[in-house]
Order: C-alpha cells, then sequence, then structure tokens
C-alpha cells in the first residue's frame, strides 16, 4: 500500500493505505482521531466535517490521495492548545449540544461560515448549515450561537 | 446481597495505594432485592381491566409503572465522595443526548451541598441488581428524584456527622457548603478530608430528610451540559470511539429484504483481500472485520451472496393501510339532528435515524462476554446476548457509553447481539457498525397507524368524542427492561400493547362520552417505541382534530379549548403561549398561527407557532413553547427537549417518512429520509418553563413535547391553507 504524509492539527502523520481510502477512515482507524463522526458515509450528513486546506470538506468521500499537501484539521484541532475557538466557546454558552455527535461537523462548518461572513444573515446560516444534519433538533441555538460567535469576534 | 453491594460495603472500602484513585465514603444502601418483582406487571393487569376507561392515563401512566417497578431498588445506587473531593454518582440510566446526567448532578450537587463543579455523573454499567434500569417513557427524573435525593441527604449526614465528631462539637452546629463542613468557629473540612470517617458513621446526628424544594439553589437553573466542552472539542467518547485493544472493526452484509436471510455463499474472494481478519456468518447477514472500516467495505462487498426472500416480501404500504382501515373498530354511528365531525389521520411508518447509527464492541473470552452498547434496557439486553452465544447472562458484562441519540431505538440491541456473535466465531474482540443504510433498512419504525376519530355535539354541548386506532404492532419486547416483564410481552403482547396504550394517552378535555380503542396487528416489520410512542401519533392526531372541530362548530381554537380543558396545568400552557405569541393577530394571506396543547407523564406543554406558506416549501418563522413539568431540574436542557421536539414535529409531519415497498424499505439515508435542516427550522423557538411551586412533584419532559409541536405545526398549516390534512407527511401528501 502507498505511503502518505498528512499534516493533521499542525502534526505530520504518516500512513500507509489504499490510495481511495476515504480520509474519515484514516483519520479514525489509523490515527485514531475519533472527533470527525461516520453518520452516512455518503457526504450528505455532515457529521465528518473538518477542513481540508481552506475547504470545508466531508473526509467520508475524500479519498486519501486527493489530498496531497493541503492541511487537515478536525474538529480536534480547534482549539488553540486549552483555548477555545470563539465559536466552540459559543457552543457551551448557548448550551447549543444534545447528544452532540453532529455538533463537530456544525461547528467546523460554521467556523468556515464566519471566515466569509463575520456577520452573516439568517439566510447566509441557512445557506451555508443545511448540509449539516441535527437529529436532535439544536438548530435554533446552533444558529444563536453563531450570531454569539459572531458578535464577540466583532467586539475583540 | 449481591456480591457488588458486599464490595461496597463501608468496611470493605479501605483506602487503597495512593497511585490509584482512592474512594472512601461511597454508599449501597442495602435494597430489597428480592422483593417483589413482577409487581409492575400485576399492577399493569390492573390497569388492562380499564381498558376503554382514556382517563386511565391520567391516574396511572406509563412512567409510574417504571418508578413502582423501581420502588423496591431505591436505595440501590451508588454515590462516592472521593479522596481528592469530588462526588461521584453512578447513573443507572443511557443520557442519550436528552440530558439526564447533568440534571442528576445539578440534583446531587444541591442535596448534597456538594461543589457542582466537582460533582461527576456516570453510566452505570449493567446492573444485574436492578432489573428495572430501562430508560425510557421520559420517566428517568420521576423514578430517581426521591432515591437519589434520599441517598445525598444521607450522604451529607454522615459527613455533618463526621466532622462534629471530629471536632467534637454538635452536628447540629455546622453547615455545609460548596464540598465542605464549615463550623462556627470557622474551621472547616472538605467532603474529602471527611469521607473515610463518614464511611464509619452508622447512625447519622442529623436529619437526613431531603430539603423542601425552595430550598434549592442549583436545581431549576439553567446549565450547560457537563459535557459540552469535550462535545465541541470532541473529546466525547460514543461507542466507537472507546479504546478497547484489538477490537477490529466489522461490518455486515445484509439482504435487500427486510430480514432476508442468507441462502448460500461464497467469501473465497472477499477473505483474500487486503486487511481481512476474518468472515462470519450471522442470522440476517455476514460480518466482515478488517483492520479499517474501508477494508471492511470492501471485503463485504465482493461477497457473493444469494438470499432468501424475506418474511414481508409481497407487502407494500398499500396493503397495511388497507389492512389498518379493515381491522379499525368501526366508530358509532352518530344520532340525527347531532352535529358531528368524522376525520381519519394517516402515519407512515418512521425511523427513528439517530445521528449515531447502531454501535457497539464485543470481546467474548470463553463463558463471559465484556460488551459496550448504549443501551436503554441492558439487562434485558443481556439476557438476549446470553441467549445467543450460549453463556450465562450474569456473565455478560455491559459498560454504557453516552449516546449520540436514541428516541427509543436503543430499547433494543441487534447491534450488540450481532457484535458478540462475531467475537465468540473470531476469539477476538471487534466493533461493529451498522452503516446508515443498515440502520435505515433493517432498523425499527414507529408503526404505521390509522386514527379515525368522531365526535357529536349538539348546540355548545360536545356529547361524545370517540379515537379508534388501527396499527402495526409495537414492539415491546424489551419489557420494563427486566427478564420477567419481556417474558410477559411475548407470550401476550396484546395486553402489554393494551396497558401501554391505555397508560399514555390522555384526553384532558371534558368531551361528554369517551372511548379510545387500539387495534393492532403483527406485520413482521420492525417497529418499536419511537419518542412519545402512542401520543406522538394519536394525542396528535385529537389536537388537530379538535382544532377542526372548533372551526366547524364557529369557535376560536383556543377559546373552545379554555371551554373544554379538563388540565390546569395545560391550561396554564395554553394561556401563556397564546399571549406571549398574539393569539389571533393579524397575519398576511398565507401565513398562520396554530396552536396546541399536551398532558402527560405529569407535566404539560403547549405550543403557538407561526407558519409562512407563500415559499417554495412551507416553513416556521417562528415559535413559542410553555412548559410545565412540575419542578424543572435544568431550565436549559428542559428547554433543549422542547425545541428538539418542534424539529421532530415537523420532520415527522411535513417531510419524512418511510415507505414499504414489496418487503423492503425505500429510504436509505439522508438523502431520502428528508429529516429537517437549518433551512426547515423555525429562526426562533422561546420557551417559557413555569418554575416549581411548593410541594410539586417532577414530571417527565423528554418525549413530552412531540405531541403538541405536531398538532401545533399541522393546525398553522391548515389555517394557513385552508385544507384539512389527513395523511402525513404532508409535502409527499398535500
Amino acid at each position: 500500500m502507498p505511503v502518505y504524509t498528512l499534516t493533521v492539527n499542525g502534526e505530520e502523520r504518516v500512513v500507509d493505505a489504499p490510495a481511495d481510502m476515504p480520509l474519515l477512515y484514516v483519520l479514525r482507524d489509523l490515527l485514531g482521531i475519533t472527533g470527525p463522526k461516520y453518520g452516512c458515509g455518503v457526504g450528505i450528513c455532515g457529521a465528518c466535517t473538518s477542513h481540508i486546506g481552506d475547504n470545508v470538506a466531508r473526509p467520508c468521500i475524500v479519498p486519501i490521495q486527493s489530498i496531497g499537501a493541503q492541511p487537515v484539521t478536525t474538529i480536534e484541532g480547534l482549539a488553540n492548545g486549552g483555548v477555545l475557538h470563539p465559536v466552540q466557546q459559543a457552543w457551551i454558552d448557548e448550551d447549543v449540544a444534545q447528544c452532540g455527535f453532529c455538533q463537530p461537523g456544525q461547528i467546523m462548518t460554521a467556523v468556515r461560515l464566519l471566515e466569509q461572513h463575520s456577520n452573516p444573515t439568517d439566510a447566509q446560516i441557512d445557506a451555508a448549515m443545511s448540509e449539516n444534519v441535527c437529529r436532535c433538533g439544536t438548530y435554533v441555538r446552533i444558529r444563536a450561537a453563531i450570531k454569539r460567535a459572531a458578535a464577540a469576534s466583532g467586539s475583540r | 446481597m449481591s456480591h457488588r453491594l458486599n464490595r461496597n460495603a463501608p468496611h470493605d472500602t479501605t483506602p487503597e495505594s495512593s497511585t490509584t484513585r482512592r474512594r472512601f465514603l461511597q454508599y449501597t444502601l442495602g435494597g430489597s432485592a428480592t422483593l417483589v418483582l413482577g409487581g409492575a406487571f400485576v399492577g399493569a393487569d390492573d390497569a388492562e381491566a380499564s381498558v376503554s376507561l382514556p382517563e386511565l392515563g391520567e391516574i396511572l401512566d406509563f412512567a409510574d409503572v417504571i418508578r413502582l417497578a423501581e420502588t423496591p431498588y431505591a436505595n440501590n445506587l451508588v454515590l462516592e465522595v472521593t479522596a481528592d473531593n469530588r462526588v461521584r454518582f453512578e447513573l443507572p440510566r443511557l443520557d442519550k443526548g436528552q440530558g439526564i446526567a447533568t440534571a442528576f448532578a445539578m440534583l446531587v450537587a444541591d442535596e448534597l451541598d456538594a461543589d457542582y463543579a466537582r460533582t461527576d455523573v456516570v453510566l452505570s454499567d449493567r446492573r444485574a441488581d436492578r432489573p428495572f434500569s430501562i430508560t425510557g417513557n421520559s420517566a428517568a427524573i420521576r423514578a430517581l428524584w426521591g432515591p437519589v435525593r434520599s441517598l445525598s441527604a444521607q450522604a451529607r449526614a454522615r459527613l455533618v456527622t463526621a466532622a462534629a465528631r471530629r471536632w467534637n462539637v454538635s452536628a447540629s452546629s455546622l453547615r455545609t457548603s460548596q464540598s465542605k463542613v464549615i463550623a462556627t468557629d470557622g474551621r472547616s473540612a472538605t467532603y474529602g478530608e471527611l469521607s473515610a470517617d463518614a464511611a464509619l458513621v452508622l447512625v447519622p446526628l442529623i436529619s437526613v430528610t431531603p430539603k423542601s424544594i425552595s430550598q434549592y439553589k442549583v436545581v431549576g437553573t439553567a446549565r450547560p451540559r457537563k459535557n459540552a466542552r469535550d462535545i465541541v472539542t470532541g473529546a466525547q467518547k460514543y461507542t466507537l470511539d472507546v479504546d478497547v485493544p484489538g477490537a477490529m472493526p466489522t461490518v455486515v452484509a445484509r439482504a435487500p429484504d427486510i430480514k432476508g436471510a442468507v441462502l448460500s455463499w461464497n467469501g473465497s474472494v472477499a477473505s483474500s483481500m487486503p486487511g481481512v481478519l476474518g468472515i462470519v456468518p450471522l442470522p440476517n447477514g455476514i460480518a466482515v472485520t478488517a483492520r479499517t472500516f474501508k477494508q471492511a467495505f470492501d471485503a463485504r462487498d465482493a461477497l457473493q451472496i444469494t438470499w432468501r426472500p424475506g418474511p414481508v416480501r409481497g407487502l407494500s404500504d398499500a396493503n397495511v393501510r388497507s389492512t389498518l382501515q379493515q381491522i379499525n373498530t368501526p366508530l358509532t354511528p352518530v344520532l340525527p339532528l347531532v352535529g358531528s365531525l368524522t376525520a381519519t389521520y394517516e402515519f407512515p411508518y418512521l425511523a427513528h435515524a439517530m445521528m449515531e447509527v447502531m454501535a457497539a464492541v464485543a470481546d467474548v473470552r470463553g463463558q463471559s462476554a465484556e460488551i459496550w452498547y448504549a443501551s436503554q434496557s441492558p439487562n434485558y439486553i443481556a439476557a438476549e446476548i446470553a441467549q445467543a452465544i450460549g453463556i450465562p447472562a450474569s456473565k455478560v458484562k455491559i459498560h454504557v457509553p453516552f449516546a449520540g441519540g436514541s428516541f427509543g431505538r436503543r430499547l433494543f440491541g441487534e447491534v450488540a447481539i450481532e457484535a458478540a456473535l462475531v467475537s465468540k466465531a473470531l476469539g477476538r474482540p471487534v466493533k461493529l457498525m451498522w452503516t446508515r443504510n443498515d440502520d435505515m433498512r433493517h432498523g425499527r419504525f414507529r408503526p404505521m397507524s390509522r386514527c379515525a376519530i368522531r365526535a357529536s355535539w349538539l348546540a355548545g354541548a360536545t356529547l361524545s368524542f370517540e379515537h379508534h386506532v388501527a396499527a402495526a404492532r409495537n414492539d415491546f419486547r424489551h419489557g420494563l427492561g427486566d427478564a420477567l416483564s419481556a417474558a410477559g410481552v411475548n407470550v401476550v403482547p396484546d395486553l402489554f400493547n393494551q396497558v401501554g396504550f391505555v397508560t399514555m394517552i390522555s384526553l384532558p378535555y371534558r368531551f361528554g362520552s369517551t372511548s379510545t380503542k387500539l387495534v393492532e396487528r403483527e406485520f413482521n416489520v420492525p417497529t418499536g417505541s419511537w419518542r412519545s410512542v402512542y401520543s406522538g401519533v394519536m394525542t396528535a392526531a385529537n389536537e388537530i382534530f379538535i382544532d377542526e372541530m372548533a372551526r366547524a362548530r364557529g369557535y376560536d381554537e383556543v377559546d373552545f379549548r379554555l371551554r373544554h380543558l379538563d388540565s390546569a396545568a395545560a391550561e396554564r400552557c395554553l394561556r401563556h403561549v397564546a399571549s406571549a405569541g398574539s393569539w389571533g393577530r393579524a397575519m398576511p394571506p398565507g401565513h398562520a398561527q396554530g396552536i396546541a396543547i399536551h398532558a402527560e407523564y405529569r407535566s404539560a406543554v403547549a405550543y403557538l407557532v407561526e407558519i409562512d406558506t407563500t415559499g417554495p416549501e412551507p416553513r416556521l418563522s417562528k415559535a413559542y413553547c410553555a412548559v410545565d413539568v412540575g419542578v424543572p431540574v435544568n431550565v436549559s436542557g428542559l428547554s433543549a427537549q422542547m425545541q428538539g421536539s418542534l424539529i421532530d414535529a415537523w420532520s415527522s409531519m411535513f417531510r419524512a417518512g418511510n415507505h414499504l415497498d414489496d418487503g423492503r424499505i425505500r429510504e436509505g439515508s439522508f438523502g431520502d429520509f428528508l429529516w429537517s435542516r437549518m433551512n426547515h427550522s423555525p429562526i426562533t423557538t422561546e420557551v417559557h418553563v413555569f418554575p416549581a411551586e411548593a410541594g410539586a412533584q417532577p414530571g417527565g419532559a423528554g418525549e413530552l413535547g412531540i405531541t403538541a409541536a405536531a398538532a401545533a405545526c399541522v393546525n398553522a398549516y391548515a389555517r394557513a391553507t385552508g385544507t384539512r390534512p389527513r395523511r402525513f407527511p404532508i409535502q409527499e401528501f398535500a
């Protein structure tokens, strides 16, 4: 099997994996990075959402061979040491999570939304967040947390 | 007294070495484990005699049955005060996102005067000495409220007594706060420092009576869930994230038909593929274990399998619908000169579809099994596993990880049985995951149901209200989580289901002569309780019907309810949302308000929603909810349940349902099971939580919101469009 060198959450990781192995199983089964979740395996639920390079991506449908030198950031790589990302803090302050299984993906999507729109409208939130399913129905709190994070970033 | 009780007895809790976490004060007060195992079932049998009385649910509801079943084990709980001054409670229930671990941490800390930040609640492993440890019917707080307060009060009294002896002062002069005992002269000691002495206290020197609700400072506030930080950093461990050394990824090839079995198979290609560690035939498929899930999927797909037709082959939605129509109990003919309204409402099969697919880790060695499975009924699952792999149930250890949702699905545990079978066959630990397709096509479903309702009236007086339900049989074979009632369900399913039905439903209105009947039929499509079980369908139908009846008789929908309501709590909730949401305010064409109430689980709730039907698809713009659960423990968690219930309601009534096509389930994932997403959700959902009043008892909350939310959404749609929805989900059949 080919050997790949990935940069995951700022660390170089060397893995021996089939070229078509989706990143999700590389992360979870080979590297022990379990923040990204399996929810559908076909890129429609968003539970594994992570960042590959500058893009929000679905690791369950991204083969390892397509990643190249792009850095990979999972939910585990979002905080700066012990200091939470403002979106993570907003999620706690709004007590967003119920079962929490979708929330790593929701947060990674929201982080990128706020990088593109520092003060997103409801329509922009709808557009960016509607590819992530939450089965507990935490959407009103996700929306509130995004607005809280936007306000916190704006006031800095 | 079981082995566990002996192990935990105070005399046995001597300090361990300093390298291990030291535990001192640990109570497991002796429960009367030999008493009245079948008590609940006998009680339920009494209820069956009154099966035609819809009011019975208001006298004895299903959670009362669970609470009564728990009663003999009330003190058989584990609460520790550790030497490092933490309080640790083992919760014999599953937290699957509903937030009970946080709620119990609040309750323990409050009653014990412990530092909330240093109070931990962990999910207990299976306890054979707590046979009725079932998580269901929104009963967790109700069943354990008394026992946990009592246990915490006992612990506090012993800690105070230990301090009094140490300082040679009167126990009644001491006070407690933030995990410390404090003397009048300012001396203090932490609970951790006192724990070893407290474990030796046999008779506390102060009262062990729990506080009154008005004395609580944590209970009744809003706290973020305890594991919020773990969740947002990815540190929260779910079943497949647990690090069990050597446990290898496993998936199962399954038939296209529901319950299809293997006729013949050839695994020669699959077995030689990279990473493959083993292939194991199962009753309903063939399992492949490999080094990664990717390799397991590839080998699964390379298996050559010929399937037997499934037992449901030939059956489709249309057949089930027509059968339900035929078997439903006829409604009573209406007298001449009397006003009447008749309507039927049809609900599809509906998957639980929790975000975390079914998964289990199993390590079967010789005559024992160690299982990790997020179960709502671990004793039932242990019995099933034991039977499947041929060992005694006493040798099945089950760890209960935090779960990524459940909605009733985890009352059953097929995946844990499969994992145990594979582990036994391969002689190694495995972690078995159902794919989303497995979950959707081979899972369980809320039963397809048909609700026929007829009411009659003369002038302003409602004379009669009849509701006859025909439904696919709901599978209650988990019983109350114990072996005996599960066996009872197997023998007399109709009895158990009728008891469940009658104790769950309620009609909190003065509607004259009322009649409620359930007829169920077994279609061999796997079913299971779905959040709010019977009431989520039939009581929702009542509330939709009541709106239609109000309009037919020329009443305002709120006014009509207020004239007939027979529940003070529901009335209070209704008045609150009507005021908060400005009921009756002018709305543009295509927009409308909708309102509904529900009373169950000793709680009540009302929703008022606003809908906009002018866009490409209908959408709620905002929502108001008022909820009375007697004693709210965590206001934030409770509000979250009401907000989430509204999303469930919208999804199930407007968007999502499953289809049976010739013995197969059509939907496979979230691409065709159209659960609501952000762009289908209201922008805001305001929830008003009524605070506890003196003498109140806690009601249930987890399922409470579904019924009223579902009806409020449909009522808003009906008012906005002038239609009368009869079949759900609306967006499929409108």
